[in-house]
C-alpha cells in the first residue's frame, strides 16, 4: 500500500512530498487514492497475462463495455486455472447460458446493424446497385461533406480541451468555498436540460438584435460605455443624377465644388422623418463666407419637391462638415440644430464639400453569431455551456479522492499555491483529466442537435458536422442511405480509437 | 397467469387498432358501445391517424375540420406533426412499416417518390368520384403517379402575392406596383428614402427564396420554359435563368432594401419577416403566399386595412400564379383512411375548413363565400378561374434532395447567391451541378 501511494507522488518530483507523509497515517488515505488515481505506468505493464480478452472487448461500444467486460472475466478466470477437478466456479455451459441473452441484444443491437451499415455502404442510394467504395470517395472529395470534416476536426480540437479545462477550474476554485454545493448545483443544472433545449435557449442568446439576444445585449453595452455614436446612421444622399450629393467610399461628398460667397445644399434621405420630429425646420443659410444646409429631404406622406427645403422638413443638427481642397481638408465645422452651417475666412478657391462617414456610422450592433464565420464557435459555445458543470462533477469527484497530506506537506515545505496545483494536484488528478477529456472527444464526434438547432437554415452548410450530414443525406431529403452508411461508419471509425482508449483506462483501473 | 388475459386482450386490441380489416369494427364497436352512448355512426371506434406538417394557427384550424369529420362518422383521429420536414418524418416510419394512415405531403414530388416506393394506396372510387365532382383535371395530374391517382390536394396556396403595410406606404407616399421595374425603381426606392426597408425576407427558410425565384422565373421566362426547367430539360445554366437572378440581385444587392441587410435576412426564419413587418413595423413589404394571414393577424393588423395584398408585379410578359399545396394520401389502406380523404376532398370538408383564416381550397365547389376575408375570397376565385394557366411550385415539383432540403440544392443556393448577388454565373453551375445529380436519380 505505501508503495503505491509513493508511485502518484512521484511526478510531484521533489522529495518534499515523499518524505513528509510517515507510515501509519497512509493506511487510512490509502485506499481511496489508490481507485481513482492508480500510478500512471507500472502495474499495468507489467501484467501482460490479464491482457489477452481486450482485444475482443474493445470492439465493442463504450456503452456495454462494463457489464459484458466483468462478466467475461469472471468467465475466463475459472478455466485458466487449469485444474478440472478443482473447478470453484460454475460450468463453462453455465457461463454460456448466463451470458446468452447480453450477446444476443448485443449481436441484435450493436454488431448487426454496424455489419449492415458496412454492406449498405457499398451500394448505391437505390440499394440495389454495388458501387464498392465510391460512397467512400464522395466523402473526401464532396466540398460540403469536406466542410462537415472540417468542423469536426475544429470541434475535437477546441470544444474538449476547453469543457475539460474550464471543469478543472470549476472543481478546484469551489472545493474550498463555503457554499460548494450549490455551486456546483448551479453549474451542473446546463446537463439537466435536453440538449434540443439548450439549442432552442442558445438560439435566442445568439440572437443579431440586442433586444432579443443576450450575447449582443452584453457586448453592445461594453461596447457603449466605452463609444457611442451619435450621427444619422441611414441617412445618405438619393440615387439618382439630380441629387446635388453622392456617396464616395461612405463619406458624402457635393456633385459640384463650391466658392466662398456660395450656398451648398445638401439634402440626404433614408431616415424616418419621426426620428426627426423635434428637431427645428430647416432653413436656407444666410449670406456670409460659404455656407449651406444639411437637411432630411423627405416628407411624410410623400410629396415635397425634390433637392429643395419644403416647409416641413427637419435640418439635420450636430453633423460634421468638411471644406476639402486638392484633397485636404481645409476648415472643418458643424451643421445648427436647423441643418446650417457657415464656413468663415476661407480663402478664395473652389472646395467640395464632404460629409465624413463618421457621420452615419451605423450603431454598434453586436457581432453577427448566427453568421457563417462565428457559427461554429457559437455552437462550441453552447456546448461548452452544457458539459462543463459535467465534467467539473467527474474532476471534483477525483479531486476529493486525492490524498490531503501531500497536498499539505507540499504547502507545509513552502510551496506557493500554484506550485501546489500544478505539481500536485493536476499530476495526481491526471487520469480522471484523461477519461474527461476521452469522454468528451467522443461525446463532441457525434455531436448533432446543437447544430440542427442553433445554426439557421442558411447557415447549416457552414455548421454542418458529419453526424448532422449523416442524418440529412439518409433521412432529412437527401433520399441517399448508401452514402449515409458510408458516412457513419466514417464516424465509427473515428470515433474507434478513442473508444478502445478509453476501455483500456476503465479495465486497468479495475485491477 | 391470472393476469395474462386482460393483457392479450390489450395487445389484441392494439394489434386490432393498427390493423385495418372490417373485422376489428365489431370488436371496436362493442367497447365503445360500453363505454360511450352510442349513436349510429359508420365508423364508432375507428382510429385514424394523420399526419401533416401543419403547426402552431395552421394545426388549430386543421384540427377543428377533423373534429367535424369525428362527429359526423364517429371515428377517432389522431394528428402527428412532421415538423418541417415531412419526408424526414415519413421514409423512417414507411421503412419501419408503421406509417400514419393518412398524410398530408406538401409536395408532389413525393406522391412520385413515394409511389415508386409502393408505399401508397390507390384512392377508393368514393374519393374519386368526389375528386372528379370538385377537381380541375390539372389538379388531378398532380396527384398521379403512373396513371394511378393517389392523391388529392387538399390545401392550395397562393404564393404570387406581396403583402404591404399599408402605415409604411402612406408615410413614404408609395403607391403599388404595376411591374418588377416599377417595384424596384419606384415602390421600394420611395420607401428606402424614407428610412423604412422595402423588404422583409425570411432567407432562412429556404423556400422563401425559391418561391421568390418562381414567381421572377414564371414572369421573365413564360409557363413553357418554366415547365421545362421544372423537369430540368433546360439546365439551369440556360440564360433565362441568368435574366431571372439579375432581376432578384436588383433587391438582394442593395443593402438598403432589405431589412437587416443580407446577413440579417439570411439569420430570420419563417414567419419572422412577417412579424419584422406588421408587428414590429421595421419594413414594409414581405414576398409571401396567402398563408401568412394567421400570422398577419397574430402581428396584430388586420387583413384587408393595415395587411394588404397586391399582386405580384409582372417581371416580363407573363402575369405569375404559382401555387403550391398539399396533396392528402392514403398508406394505409383502411376505411377510416378512405372515408377521412373523402371528407378532405369534399364539399363539406372543404367549407369546414375554409371558415378558418390561412386556408384557401382548390376544391371549385366550395363557394367564396365561406372565406372570412374578402382578399380570400378574390384569391380563390383567382386560382379556380385561372384553371390550367396557373403553375405550380418548381422546387416542390424537383426530387427533395435538390428543391426541398435544408442547406442542399436550389435552397443552398439561393442563400449563398443572396449572401454574394454579383457572382450569377458561378452560382447557375453551382445551381446545375446539384440539379444533374438530383434529376439523375
Amino acid at each position: 500500500m505505501t508503495e503505491r501511494l509513493n508511485g502518484p507522488q512521484a511526478p510531484g518530483g521533489d522529495d518534499l512530498a515523499a518524505g513528509a507523509s510517515p507510515g501509519p497515517t497512509d493506511a487510512s488515505t490509502a485506499p481511496a487514492a489508490s481507485s481513482p488515481a492508480p500510478p500512471p505506468e507500472p502495474p499495468a505493464g507489467t501484467r501482460p497475462a490479464g491482457d489477452s480478452p481486450e482485444p475482443r472487448a474493445s470492439s465493442e461500444p463504450p456503452a456495454s463495455a462494463q457489464s459484458p467486460g466483468s462478466s467475461e472475466a469472471a468467465a475466463a478466470e475459472p478455466p485458466a486455472r487449469g485444474a478440472k477437478a478443482a473447478r470453484l466456479g460454475p460450468s463453462p455451459k453455465m457461463a454460456v447460458l448466463f451470458l446468452l441473452p447480453a450477446l444476443l441484444l448485443l449481436a441484435a443491437w450493436v454488431i448487426y446493424p454496424i455489419v449492415y451499415s458496412i454492406f449498405r455502404s457499398l451500394y448505391d442510394a437505390a440499394g440495389d446497385g454495388f458501387v464498392g467504395l465510391d460512397n467512400y470517395l464522395a466523402i473526401f472529395t464532396d466540398s460540403g461533406t469536406l466542410t462537415t470534416i472540417r468542423n469536426n476536426i475544429i470541434w475535437v480540437v477546441v470544444a474538449p480541451l476547453i469543457v475539460t479545462v474550464l471543469g478543472l477550474m470549476f472543481a478546484v476554485l469551489t472545493e474550498r468555498i463555503r457554499w460548494a454545493t450549490a455551486f456546483k448545483l448551479v453549474l451542473f443544472m446546463p446537463m439537466a436540460v435536453s440538449l434540443l433545449a439548450a439549442g432552442v435557449i442558445f438560439r435566442l442568446v445568439y440572437e443579431q438584435d440586442p433586444d432579443k439576444g443576450v450575447a449582443n445585449a452584453v457586448i453592445t453595452v461594453v461596447h457603449d460605455t466605452f463609444s457611442s455614436s451619435q450621427g444619422y446612421p441611414g441617412a445618405r444622399p438619393r440615387e439618382n443624377d439630380e441629387a446635388p450629393a453622392v456617396l464616395k467610399g461612405g463619406d458624402v461628398v457635393t456633385r459640384q465644388s463650391a466658392q466662398p460667397g456660395g450656398q451648398v445644399l445638401i439634402p440626404l434621405v433614408g431616415l424616418k422623418p419621426d426620428a426627426v420630429a423635434k428637431a427645428p425646420p430647416a432653413k436656407p443659410a444666410g449670406s456670409g463666407g460659404l455656407s449651406g444646409t444639411v437637411w432630411l429631404d423627405v416628407v411624410r406622406g410623400g410629396g415635397g419637391t425634390v433637392n429643395q427645403i419644403d416647409d416641413a422638413e427637419k435640418g439635420l443638427g450636430g453633423i460634421t462638415v468638411e471644406a476639402v481642397a486638392d484633397g485636404q481638408v481645409k476648415a472643418t465645422t458643424e451643421t445648427a440644430a436647423d441643418g446650417t452651417f457657415y464656413f468663415s475666412g476661407l480663402s478664395a478657391g473652389s472646395y467640395d464639400i464632404r460629409l465624413p462617414k463618421s457621420n452615419f456610422e451605423a450603431p454598434f450592433n453586436g457581432l453577427t453569431w448566427l453568421g457563417p464565420t462565428l457559427i461554429t464557435p457559437a455552437i462550441i459555445g453552447a456546448y461548452i455551456w452544457v458539459w462543463a458543470g459535467f465534467a467539473m462533477v467527474l474532476i471534483a469527484a477525483g479531486l476529493s479522492a486525492i490524498p490531503r497530506d501531500a497536498l499539505e506537506a507540499a504547502r507545509i515545505d513552502g510551496a506557493t499555491e500554484w506550485q501546489v496545483f500544478r505539481r500536485i494536484t493536476v499530476p495526481l488528478l491526471a487520469p480522471v483529466l484523461l477519461v474527461v477529456f476521452v469522454t468528451m472527444v467522443i461525446n463532441v464526434l457525434k455531436v448533432f442537435d446543437l447544430v440542427f438547432i442553433i445554426a439557421p437554415g442558411s447557415v447549416q452548410p457552414q455548421a454542418n458536422v458529419i453526424a448532422l450530414e449523416m442524418w440529412r443525406v439518409s433521412f432529412g431529403g437527401g433520399g441517399n442511405q448508401g452514402m449515409g452508411s458510408a458516412l457513419a461508419i466514417f464516424l465509427l471509425v473515428l470515433v474507434l480509437p478513442f473508444m478502445i482508449f478509453n476501455i483500456r483506462r476503465f479495465r486497468r483501473d479495475e485491477r | 397467469m391470472r393476469k395474462l388475459p386482460p393483457v392479450v386482450a390489450i395487445l389484441a386490441l392494439a394489434a386490432a387498432a393498427c390493423s385495418n380489416s372490417a373485422s376489428d369494427n365489431p370488436a371496436g364497436g362493442n367497447s365503445a358501445a360500453a363505454s360511450a352512448p352510442a349513436e349510429a355512426k359508420p365508423l364508432a371506434g375507428v382510429t385514424v391517424e394523420i399526419a401533416a406538417k401543419w403547426t402552431g394557427d395552421e394545426q388549430a384550424s386543421f384540427e377543428k375540420v377533423l373534429k367535424a369529420f369525428e362527429e359526423k362518422t364517429g371515428a377517432k383521429v389522431t394528428y402527428a406533426s412532421t415538423g418541417e420536414d415531412t419526408g424526414a418524418y415519413l421514409g423512417p416510419r414507411i421503412q419501419g412499416g408503421n406509417p400514419p394512415d393518412v398524410a398530408i405531403l406538401p409536395q408532389p414530388g413525393l406522391v412520385q417518390q413515394y409511389a415508386d416506393q409502393k408505399a401508397l394506396k390507390p384512392l377508393s372510387s368514393e374519393v374519386l368520384s368526389q375528386i372528379d365532382q370538385n377537381y380541375t383535371p390539372y389538379w388531378k395530374e398532380l396527384g398521379s403517379a403512373g396513371g394511378q391517382v393517389y392523391g388529392v390536394l387538399v390545401k392550395a396556396a397562393h404564393k404570387s402575392l406581396i403583402w404591404y403595410r399599408q402605415g409604411a406606404f402612406d408615410d413614404a407616399g408609395a403607391q403599388e406596383a404595376a411591374s418588377w421595374d416599377d417595384l424596384i425603381g419606384k415602390t421600394a426606392q420611395t420607401l428606402a428614402d424614407s428610412g423604412t426597408a422595402p423588404f422583409a425576407l425570411c432567407a432562412a427558410s429556404g423556400w422563401t427564396l425559391t418561391d421568390l425565384f418562381e414567381n421572377v422565373y414564371l414572369s421573365s421566362a413564360g409557363p413553357e420554359n418554366y415547365d421545362k426547367l421544372a423537369k430540368h430539360e433546360i439546365p439551369w445554366t440556360d440564360p433565362s435563368v441568368t435574366t431571372a437572378l439579375e432581376k432578384m440581385a436588383q433587391i438582394f444587392g442593395k443593402k438598403d432594401f432589405m431589412l437587416g441587410g443580407s446577413s440579417g435576412a439570411l439569420q430570420t426564419d419563417f414567419p419572422t419577416c412577417v412579424t419584422q413587418v406588421y408587428g414590429q413595423k421595421k419594413a414594409a413589404m414581405v414576398i409571401e403566399a396567402d398563408f401568412v394571414a394567421a400570422s398577419v393577424g397574430q402581428s396584430g393588423a388586420k387583413v384587408g386595412e393595415e395587411a394588404k395584398i397586391m399582386p405580384f408585379p409582372k417581371a416580363g410578359d407573363t402575369e405569375p400564379v404559382v401555387l403550391g399545396g398539399d396533396v392528402g394520401v392514403v398508406m394505409k389502406d383502411s376505411k377510416g383512411a378512405q372515408a377521412l380523404l373523402e371528407f378532405l376532398a369534399s364539399k363539406e370538408g372543404g367549407e369546414v375548413w375554409a371558415k378558418e383564416p390561412g386556408y384557401l381550397s382548390p376544391n371549385r365547389n366550395v363557394s367564396p363565400d365561406n372565406y372570412p376575408s374578402e382578399l380570400t375570397k378574390q384569391l380563390a376565385q383567382t386560382i379556380i378561374s385561372a384553371g390550367e394557366a396557373v403553375r405550380y411550385d418548381m422546387s416542390d415539383l424537383a426530387p427533395s434532395a435538390f428543391g426541398g432540403t435544408d442547406g442542399k440544392g436550389e435552397w443552398k443556393h439561393l442563400q449563398d447567391f443572396l449572401r454574394d448577388p454579383k457572382d450569377i454565373k458561378g452560382i447557375q453551375q453551382k445551381l446545375e451541378a446539384d440539379a444533374a445529380k438530383a434529376y439523375g436519380k
